[in-house]
């Protein structure tokens, strides 16, 4: 097949087109771009635009989707490897439902929307999402059916009946219409929602219709009867029963015969009509291609031929059909859409073709993401690795993820589909997660939570130091300090410490006693850190009148050399008062008795302290 | 002549996407003259514009997305070429490099309240740097890992990297290395990887444009023992002038990936030599394998800029066409542009300081913009609508490009006069430190 992708997309960008240059900027989720000039004078208007793509995640109802979907996900990756082959595989086959009925729910939803819309808004933005969704659930069904269920002739057939009856539904639209009219045999849409019927294989619907129109012709009342037994004789492949395909097979083709025998009787030459529906009972390739109104596309004309025609149809032998009758039903002119592309390579069961169209085509990558991975739990992806050794379904994945993660609450989503990708996932999610504005306090703990978890320290360490940064900037000194405590950055915790003693001595107070009293063994990060909470301590002590309590630690404080020497004229000044009262200058000394703290000071300062006194 | 422009055999996917895109909002920047760089901070959050009017601006973004200048102010006395900011870790710092032969490290200091409740902040010159005698052409910021170490580049050919040893003090920069290229300097670029494997790595583009002098891409690598940069390898392929250079990010692997805007695009991998290493640890540079990955010529002529996104599997160049063009490997390591930003010929116009003229713009624009706020982009893709939406054509409506104007509220700026602009190569002066060699 041709590439189909050979021409980028070309974003029109309002400005100059012609000697001037487009400077750029990279950001998370967007490309900003401005008009410039690189190397020559000149001027230029100084507008800059944001260049956005991915913008399907920026639609609420869209999101919906992507939030139901990532729960399936999760669960197909916990299916147990171990599990026994057809077990598995009613498991892929109930969770490829659970994604197409999030589909629906989605589609549903949004054709509610569109209906409140003014009919503007109805044509351009919503139709277009609807019609897209419609498309990959249609895909996605098909593919069901032929790859995950892989269903053998005979049933094949059916499910592919049931595929088309689900994508067709406005037979029973019309078939409303025509039952809820004064007379419904006569209402000019009557005979086309039988012919509907007929090549839906939905026979007993058909008759119930036929009746209505044989009460009103008694003397066509025999022609109507044998219609009616034709109908209700064709026979079906029971799967749960006990025949046999052959049996099946026989038996089908008796039916055939019996048809084409009324046919050639002129059994129903009176009746135009029933002619018609005999003859596409028949199988009649003219008749049905006359139809094509009706059928709308070549995958429903196929599906009523292989009915007519070929009902143990094989799966190998589903692509000839598939290609004779997309170019019967087509004009000679007309080029196959993409879609019409997909649905192709789907029946010739060329899964990475179906894959690669659909990535071209949709520029969306929800639905080749979850598509590859079920197909790729399924086994059904031989490995096509990718230079940088990941595989097809990782590198979708990856992209896929990396396009939630621009997103202001769905990034949230985009982790666990980087856990599971055993080869890029963890660098993506570092990448991408260092990344996430750390708006609030909370936001940032989430971000650090995710990060602990998956022992990514250096993310850790960066998070905790950016908002360390930033409270110190804005004087939140116990937040900063906090938020360095988780960092284990030692510096910028001994840096924050000496800020508090600081505003310590400017204010006589501290701040944050609640973090500064309950550190316990964080207090050890930083000798300065410990110093403070040491010293606190001794404020605590000394406030609760435990005066000798106090003084061994101000003592302590002194000798063990961790007081920042701009600090050490407060410690004194603040041992002054203790060495005033009796008791506790006793114990002072007593505890000091062969190492008096003056001698441990540096002789000026000394001096100074006695000329203060 | 494009490389990559053939797929090698049938029925191998090829998963080059197109990449579609909308412009979702355009922001009157208001900028005297012309924009030279726009940056983003770390997260996306803030956005930083400099212009030849000599100012740097300053915006964020708000909660719904739009954005607001929030400072604005006169860094330089010539063409402001380049703007960066430093990692938040450090705090909200800008880096800014001039035609006036310096650069300066700004900081934001916490404003008064009334200067938040008005959404302006102050940002001061932490310093200057003068030691360039010629314009300075690239300001870079070090990878975080090696602490707060700004890097510049001019046209007198000398790279210089600058180290603020106290990051609470940022009026303090010691000249760390000087390093003579021995050509005139348009680029640097710092290789991200933090691996304990790769000692600190830039990689330096010349513009000179005369091919005789060789190669025009310099890489330097740190040495421990030494303690200087040294030249690991010079790219002899590239000979033209080099105006932009971009160290992809890393991913764990233990090659690097550098991307070049020369006459075209060029990707190189350059691959450490191990055993190398290993037999003389750290007495001379790693040798690098260099290998082209890709090379482009879409551009028709010079490319002027090159960027990875955050996970490098975009690349984004611009160029002489007037067009930004976007690139995407594939699995087999192909590339191929993906997606192109092009003016479209009708550039907006701003009469700037005159809200009146501004609100008219917003007022038409908000109509037409509406479409692709709503999410859905115009040329986007074109299932024939199935059953339900009958209404529906074909085809996607194409919609217009929105235009979503915010204004700049804060103070304009004096127009400056016309300024001179970037020279190119310039005879280059003998330098204190030479430890290019």
């Amino acid at each position: 097949m041709e590439e189909l992708d050979v021409e980028p997309a070309i974003t029109n960008i309002p400005a100059a087109s012609d000697g001037k240059h487009l400077g750029f900027a990279w950001g998370p989720g967007d490309i900003l771009a401005y008009e410039t000039l690189y190397m020559a004078p000149g001027s230029g208007c100084s507008f800059i635009h944001e260049v956005r793509k991915d913008e399907d995640i920026y639609s609420p109802i869209l999101r919906k989707l992507f939030n139901e979907s990532h729960h399936i996900f999760v669960g197909l990756q916990t299916i147990r490897e171990d599990l026994p082959s057809k077990n598995k595989k009613t498991q892929f086959v109930s969770i490829s439902k659970n994604y197409r009925s999030v589909i629906r729910a989605c589609m549903e939803e949004l054709q509610q929307v569109a209906e409140t819309l003014h009919p503007y808004m109805k044509t351009s933005v919503l139709v277009l999402q609807v019609s897209i969704l419609l498309a990959i659930e249609l895909i996605w069904n098909l593919c069901e059916v032929l790859f995950i269920d892989a269903a053998p002739a005979g049933p094949l057939l059916l499910h592919l009946l049931d595929w088309v009856r689900l994508h067709k539904g406005d037979v029973d639209e019309k078939a409303r219409e025509v039952l809820q009219s004064e007379s419904p045999a006569e209402h000019h849409d009557y005979w086309d929602v039988v012919v509907s019927y007929v090549l839906q294989g939905r026979f007993e619907e058909a008759r119930q219709m036929l009746v209505k129109q044989a009460t009103l012709q008694p003397a066509a009342r025999n022609m109507y009867k044998l219609m009616d037994t034709l109908l209700s004789k064709m026979p079906f492949y029971n799967p749960g029963g006990t025949q046999t395909l052959t049996e099946f097979d026989v038996k089908w083709r008796h039916w055939h015969e019996e048809v084409d025998r009324c046919l050639q009787d002129n059994s129903f030459a009176s009746n135009q009509h029933l002619e018609i529906i005999c003859k596409i009972l028949v199988g009649d390739e003219d008749t049905l291609l006359e139809h094509k109104e009706l059928l709308s596309t070549w995958y429903h004309f196929l599906v009523t031929r292989l009915l007519f025609c070929h009902p143990t149809v094989k799966p190998t032998e589903l692509h000839y059909y598939a290609q004779s009758c997309m170019t019967m039903f087509l004009d000679l002119r007309s080029v196959p859409e993409p879609l019409d592309s997909i649905l192709l390579a789907a029946f010739e069961f060329d899964i990475h073709q179906v894959i690669k169209d659909c990535s071209i085509a949709l520029n969306n990558w929800w639905f080749v993401a979850h598509l590859t991975d079920l197909l790729d739990h399924c086994k059904l992806l031989q490995s096509h690795n990718l230079h940088f050794g990941s595989n097809l379904r990782e590198f979708l994945l990856l992209e896929y993820a990396s396009g939630l993660f621009t997103h202001h609450s769905l990034w949230q989503l985009a982790v666990d589909y980087f856990d599971n990708c055993p080869e890029f996932g963890h660098v993506y999610l570092e990448l991408q997660i260092e990344r996430v504005p750390l708006d609030t306090e909370r936001k940032a703990l989430k971000v650090l939570r995710i990060c602990e978890q998956r022992q990514m320290s250096e993310q850790v360490r960066s998070i905790c130091k950016i908002m360390a940064m930033r409270a110190l900037r804005n004087n939140r000194l116990g937040s900063a300090l906090s938020w360095s405590i988780r960092a284990k950055d030692a510096a910028f915790a001994t840096l924050i410490s000496e800020r508090f003693l600081q505003d310590y001595c400017a204010r006589g107070t501290f701040s944050d006693l609640d973090l500064i009293d309950n550190l316990g063994p964080a207090m050890l990060l930083s000798d300065r850190l410990t110093f403070l909470v040491k010293y606190r301590e001794f404020h605590k002590l000394y406030e609760e009148n435990r005066f000798s309590e106090a003084a061994k630690l101000l003592l302590s404080l002194i000798t063990a050399k961790i007081a920042p020497r701009s600090f050490w004229m407060t410690l004194l000044t603040d041992a002054l008062p203790l060495l005033e009262q009796k008791e506790v200058s006793h114990n002072l000394f007593v505890f000091s008795s062969d190492k008096l703290i003056v001698k441990r000071l540096p002789f000026s300062l000394f001096t100074s302290l006695c000329s203060q006194n | 002549m494009c490389r990559t422009d053939r797929v090698p055999t049938a029925g191998i996917l090829w998963l080059a996407l197109v990449v579609i895109m909308f412009v979702a909002r355009s922001i009157a920047a208001d900028h005297k003259d012309l924009i030279h760089d726009v940056s983003y901070d770390f997260h996306g959050r803030r956005m930083a514009t400099c212009s030849s009017d000599q100012s740097v601006k300053v915006w964020d973004r708000s909660e719904n997305g739009e954005w607001h200048c929030t400072a604005s102010w006169k860094t330089h006395s010539g063409s402001v070429w380049r703007v960066t900011w430093a990692h938040p870790e450090f705090g909200q710092v800008l880096a800014s490099c001039s035609f006036d032969r310096t650069a300066a490290v700004w900081e934001e200091i916490v404003g008064e309240s009334n200067d938040k409740q008005r959404g302006l902040s102050h940002w001061i010159k932490r310093t200057t740097l003068v030691d360039s005698r010629t314009s300075v052409t690239d300001v870079k910021f070090a990878p975080k890992h090696m602490g707060l170490m700004l890097t510049t580049c001019s046209a007198d050919g000398v790279v210089r990297i600058y180290e603020a040893p106290d990051v609470m003090n940022l009026s303090q920069w010691s000249l760390q290395h000087e390093i003579s290229c021995k050509l005139s300097c348009s680029c640097i670029s710092w290789n991200p990887s933090s691996s304990r494997a790769h000692p600190p790595m830039f990689a330096v583009g010349s513009d000179d444009s005369n091919v005789t002098y060789g190669g025009k891409v310099q890489i330097y690598e740190y040495n421990e023992n030494t303690r200087k940069y040294a030249k690991a390898e010079t790219l002899m392929t590239v000979t033209d002038a080099v105006h932009d250079i971009a160290f992809a990010p890393n991913l764990g692997r233990s090659f690097h990936v550098l991307a070049i805007a020369t006459k075209d695009v060029r990707i190189f991998k350059l691959v450490p030599m191990r055993s190398d290493r290993k037999e003389s640890t750290s007495t001379g540079p790693t040798k690098l394998e260099v290998q082209i990955v890709a090379q482009f010529d879409n551009h028709n002529s010079q490319v002027w800029r090159v960027s990875w996104n955050i996970t490098s599997t975009l690349l984004a160049s611009s160029g002489d066409d007037g067009c930004v063009r976007l690139w995407k490997a594939n699995y087999m390591d192909n590339w191929k542009c993906t997606g192109i930003l092009k003016g479209d010929g009708s550039p907006l116009t701003s009469s700037s300081g005159q809200p009146t003229a501004m609100s008219t713009i917003v007022g038409s624009s908000v109509q037409t913009s509406q479409n692709a706020l709503n999410g859905m982009s115009a040329g986007r893709y074109f299932f024939p609508p199935l059953d339900p939406p009958r209404a529906g054509t074909r085809y996607g409506h194409l919609l217009p490009p929105s235009s979503l104007i915010e204004h700049c509220d804060a103070e304009p700026i004096q127009p400056q006069q016309a300024l001179p602009y970037r020279l190119s190569s310039r005879a280059l002066l003998p330098l204190p430190e030479a430890e290019g060699q």
